[in-house]
């Protein structure tokens, strides 16, 4: 494997002879790389992130106002050359505050929706896959989680965490927001765990653990990942609840949350407080679920276009970080 | 069929085509069919899957989706089919054409009783009062066979085993004297020896009605015994059309030649099969010259230009443009015997049972859960294998043979009886040991899509047992290409996923997964039953290569018995969880001891219609029975021949005492205290 990375592409041959020069098999892992390299939406919404994840690191840097500054001489002023966004009721620059908010969004969008995701797949996988007392043992916590009042509990656990940052929100806010999805994950791996390849894998003698990551969990990631993509907009969206109500991002510190809040009445009036940092909301939204969609469609071999129409079109394109097959 | 349709004709077929709209545009499935059944004629309608056989018979009952778009014209009895309306065909259907489906189970609704579902058919046609409905269905399960018809009435459909089903169903078919009957595949889910009962009332309803039969069947053996005309099909059109005995006899179109030469047949060994190369074409991607050209040995330019018509003189019509010789198909060389000199007792043992049982708990109550019985699944199998052989191990569903095979493979001590693998004793195995021991033993599964996953490149899926045994990754790399050639693959496809191999390719992937790790002993669980005529061929002769070259030893279990024939050296046969017969293959498929081999053997059907009619058959009364009840005595008397016949003390025998395996020769054991020897 590691030769044949080294090597440049080589050039596009018809047919047969390419088989017999084929290098050893290609991992999983290369080739749904290539098939979501081909998806023309999953390719623009990855650029569309990136560019968003761009803006946000790199963006306040091109501006000397920070999202904490205030500006007396220019409250609630339209979009202008000193303030590229305009400013706000107090006179804080619009486009350093929504630049800092979406810092906060993406990192908790995305980080709360992974946390989540994994935290579910590993204990419904294992719940539903070895069954038994593990598996009572486990949905007993997941109801437990379940009947839980996770906003009350959030409530009051936040005041004593506020000194130790957003990374515990995430923390929290991931922690209440996985069970529905391993109880479904548990469903399915019952399913898959009779079916005759994973079987073939128990008498193969291969570790129960191997078998969840490289059967169990690659035959329920269609779900998984669509869920996950739901679950990034609904983790920003908890977000700005909780902020509303006092508990999540406070200020001076902002979120696209907070921002949404505050310039929500002053949508019609000064418009340029509400749009900015809820488009972006949008587009980040949007993105990461056309992403879900091609990696979706990439990890699943029987889903839609036939590789075959694509190939010609790629010819020469050499996909980008290769991942050794895990 | 070159013959006009003539008035006499039960159900005429004219130029039938039948295209399913898809994603796509249209799926052609029948290009253009021409079929005459004459009143009290049986027509064998062959082909593999795909072909359009079943299409054709849906379409004569009016059955087809709406998605279908049917051209053409089907006449039954003078009466056109296709185009008629809801009402119309209501009133044909059942009184003039009638269908034995495939599945019996979902032909029956579950929450009626059998013998009103049969009045409600006869009450459609006929304006008969209830009671004279009721009593006509309990005459038609009588006539069907059906043991205590009066009582069995009055019983639901999961009350009855498969094969009673069928019956009840075929009961339906004749209610109302029908001039023709279509079976679609009428005994593929059924067991071989309840096929063949199966098979006698289709042929006693059929003679009791006069109607004629379109029996539709990808079993030559089946059609050989039924049939008075063959058509064979393919690739959505009738390719060959004959009486049977010329057909199978003196078959003229290649394809037919090829489905003949593939078919292992339980009447003779060592013939090598010859399979016919490639798979069925895409209906949709045809190029207008002979369909079978592309997998044809004697396809040239003519055969490319234009799709043959059916032609030929008298009854024997074929599509093809070519007169082929005897044996057109290359025979692959025939595998030399394993075993050299060296008697069978000093080979090293492989895998060795003794005594296995197992049994599943039965339990009843919600809320209370409660042990009220056993299954006893298996109850004493003895198995035997050597080096460098091949067992078969057969018996009919719920015999046990998926269950013992789970307990030899599980590599842990059994709840009774012993297995030694490579000559250990599985018994008392550390984890470590037995991770190491199961290198050696691999399984092939039966259906090659569920066994395979579908998130994985083919390659890794034959890694997959070498990582497990923790191979390096540069070893792995090496053998995947090796593997893949070594089962007649392309290294190349090592990145292709399941779903974009044929099935026979598929299968294939599982047997290079399966030898990746060297094993000694290979375990196939029905490794061809899913899979065509044609195709099964092939992979039967890679078996045999495989075995011949890498010396491995085979643990085959099949309810085919002419696969087993043809592939093994030893058979085992199990009888509802327990060994009844076992010896060398040609000695028990010649002189079977133990009557239920000797009526096993008597059902399977023969692809030769003159020996099929010819032979005689031993017609097993009733179905095995439940498995729940451990019996003291032997567990096949109730439909044993041979029991019915004795006497008081000595059929006291049979259900007091556990018959023990006796000696018949060298190896050959049967466990009957009345075989004769």
């Amino acid at each position: 494997m590691t030769t044949t990375a080294t090597q440049p592409a080589p050039p596009p041959a018809a047919g047969p002879p390419a088989a017999a020069a084929a290098p050893a098999a290609r991992g999983r892992g290369r080739v749904a790389l290539r098939r979501f390299a081909a998806g023309r939406n999953a390719v623009t919404s990855a650029a569309v992130l990136l560019l968003l994840f761009l803006l946000a690191f790199v963006g306040p840097y091109f501006t000397h106002w920070s999202h904490t500054d205030i500006d007396y001489s220019a409250l609630r002023e339209a979009p202008s050359a000193d303030h590229w966004w305009g400013t706000n009721r107090i006179g804080q620059d619009v486009y350093a505050q929504v630049l800092h908010g979406l810092q906060k969004s993406l990192l908790i969008g995305l980080l709360t929706a992974l946390t989540a995701t994994v935290l579910a797949s590993v204990v419904g996988a294992c719940a539903g896959y070895f069954g038994g007392w593990t598996d009572r043992i486990m949905t007993f916590f997941i109801d437990l989680l379940l009947v839980f009042p996770a906003f009350l509990i959030i409530a009051i656990v936040s005041p004593r965490l506020r000194d130790s940052g957003w990374i515990v929100f995430v923390a929290l806010l991931a922690v209440f927001g996985w069970m529905i999805t391993a109880r479904v994950v548990r469903s399915m791996t019952r399913s898959l765990r009779e079916r005759e390849f994973v079987r073939a894998a128990q008498l193969m003698g291969v570790h129960p653990l191997r078998i969840i990551v490289r059967h169990i969990l690659p035959n329920v990631s269609s779900f998984l990942i669509v869920d996950a993509t739901i679950a990034v907009g609904g983790a920003v969206m908890s977000e700005t609840g909780l902020s509303y109500f006092g508990f999540g991002v406070q200020p001076p510190d902002v979120s696209l949350g907070t921002l949404i809040a505050d310039g929500s009445d002053a949508a019609l009036t000064y418009p340029w407080m509400f749009f900015f940092a809820a488009g972006l909301l949008v587009v980040f939204v949007l993105a990461v679920n056309f992403l879900g969609d091609g990696l979706r469609d990439a990890l699943d071999p029987t889903s839609g276009h036939p590789r075959t129409r694509r190939r010609p079109r790629r010819n020469g394109h050499q996909p980008g970080p290769r991942r050794p097959p895990t | 069929m070159s013959t006009p349709a003539r008035t006499d004709a039960a159900l005429a077929v004219r130029g039938l085509r039948v295209d399913f709209d898809g994603p796509a545009g249209p799926v052609p499935a029948v290009r253009g069919v021409d079929l005459t059944l004459r009143r009290g004629e049986v027509l064998g309608l062959v082909g593999e899957s795909g072909s359009g056989k079943s299409t054709v018979a849906l379409a004569a009952m009016g059955l087809l989706p709406r998605t279908a778009r049917v051209r053409g014209s089907v006449l039954a009895g003078g009466t056109e089919m296709l185009g008629a309306g809801e009402k119309a065909l209501s009133r044909l259907r059942g009184r003039r054409v009638a269908m034995v489906f495939q599945d019996p189970l979902s032909a029956l609704t579950p929450v009626h009783r059998v013998g009103d579902q049969i009045a409600e058919a006869v009450r459609a046609h006929q304006d008969v009062s209830r009671d004279h409905a009721r009593r006509r269905a309990v005459e038609l399960l009588d006539l069907v066979g059906i043991p205590d018809p009066g009582r069995r009435a009055r019983a639901y459909p999961h009350e009855f085993s498969g094969g009673m089903r069928q019956r009840a169903v075929i009961a339906m078919a004749v209610a109302n004297d029908p001039d023709v009957i279509l079976a679609d595949e009428p005994t593929t889910a059924l067991d071989v020896t309840v096929q063949a009962q199966i098979l006698d009332v289709l042929r006693t309803a059929q003679r009791e009605t006069g109607a004629a039969l379109l029996l539709v069947s990808h079993d030559l053996g089946v059609i050989a015994g039924m049939a008075d005309r063959v058509a064979v099909m393919y690739a959505g059109r009738v390719v060959e059309s004959a009486p049977a005995h010329e057909l199978f006899a003196a078959p003229r179109m290649p394809y037919t030649i090829g489905l003949l030469g593939a078919v292992p047949r339980p009447d003779t060994d060592g013939r090598p099969l010859t399979p016919v190369p490639g798979s069925p074409p895409d209906l949709r991607l045809l190029t207008g010259g002979c369909p079978f050209a592309p997998r044809c040995p004697l396809a040239d330019e003519a055969c490319a230009a234009d799709e043959p018509a059916l032609a030929g003189p008298g009854e024997h019509v074929t599509a093809c443009v070519k007169t082929p010789g005897p044996d057109p198909y290359p025979v692959p060389e025939p595998v030399p015997p394993a075993r050299t000199g060296v008697p069978r007792e000093d080979l090293p043992s492989v895998l060795r049972v003794q005594g296995l049982a197992k049994t599943f708990p039965v339990f009843k109550g919600a809320a209370f859960r409660r042990r009220v019985g056993s299954v006893y699944a298996v109850d004493g199998v003895d198995l035997d294998i050597r080096r460098g052989e091949t067992l078969g191990l057969v018996g009919e569903s719920g015999s046990g043979k998926s269950t013992a095979l789970m307990e030899i493979l599980r590599l842990a001590r059994p709840e009774a009886g012993e297995i030694e693998l490579l000559g250990r004793p599985v018994g008392g195995l550390t984890q470590r040991e037995a991770h190491t021991l199961r290198g050696s033993v691999q399984i092939v599964f039966q259906d090659p899509m569920a066994s395979l996953d579908p998130r994985m490149p083919a390659g890794e899926i034959i890694a997959e047992p070498l990582r497990a045994q923790g191979r390096g990754r540069a070893a792995v790399a090496g053998r995947v290409p090796e593997l893949l050639e070594l089962v007649g693959l392309e290294a190349g496809h090592a990145d292709r996923f399941p779903h974009e191999f044929s099935g026979g390719q598929r299968q294939r992937i599982g047997i290079a997964r399966a030898l990746a790790v060297e094993p000694e002993l290979l375990v196939l669980d029905e490794p061809v039953s899913a899979l065509d005529v044609s195709v099964q061929a092939g992979v039967l002769n890679l078996l045999q290569r495989l075995k011949h070259e890498l010396g491995l030893a085979y643990l085959f279990v099949s309810h085919d018995l002419a696969v087993v024939r043809h592939i093994a050296d030893r058979v085992s046969v199990m009888y509802l969880g327990r060994t009844v017969e076992s010896g060398p293959v040609g000695e028990v498929f010649a002189r079977p001891r133990h009557p239920y081999t000797q009526a096993l053997l008597s059902a399977v059907p023969v692809p030769d219609p003159s020996r099929e009619r010819a032979r005689e058959r031993i017609l097993l009364a009733g179905d095995p029975p439940s498995p729940v009840v451990r019996d003291e005595g032997c567990r096949f008397r109730g439909r044993c021949a041979v029991y019915a016949a004795l006497g008081e003390a000595d059929g006291s025998r049979c259900e007091g005492v556990r018959p023990a395996a006796r000696e018949f020769g060298e190896g050959h054991v049967a466990a009957c205290h009345f075989a004769e020897a």
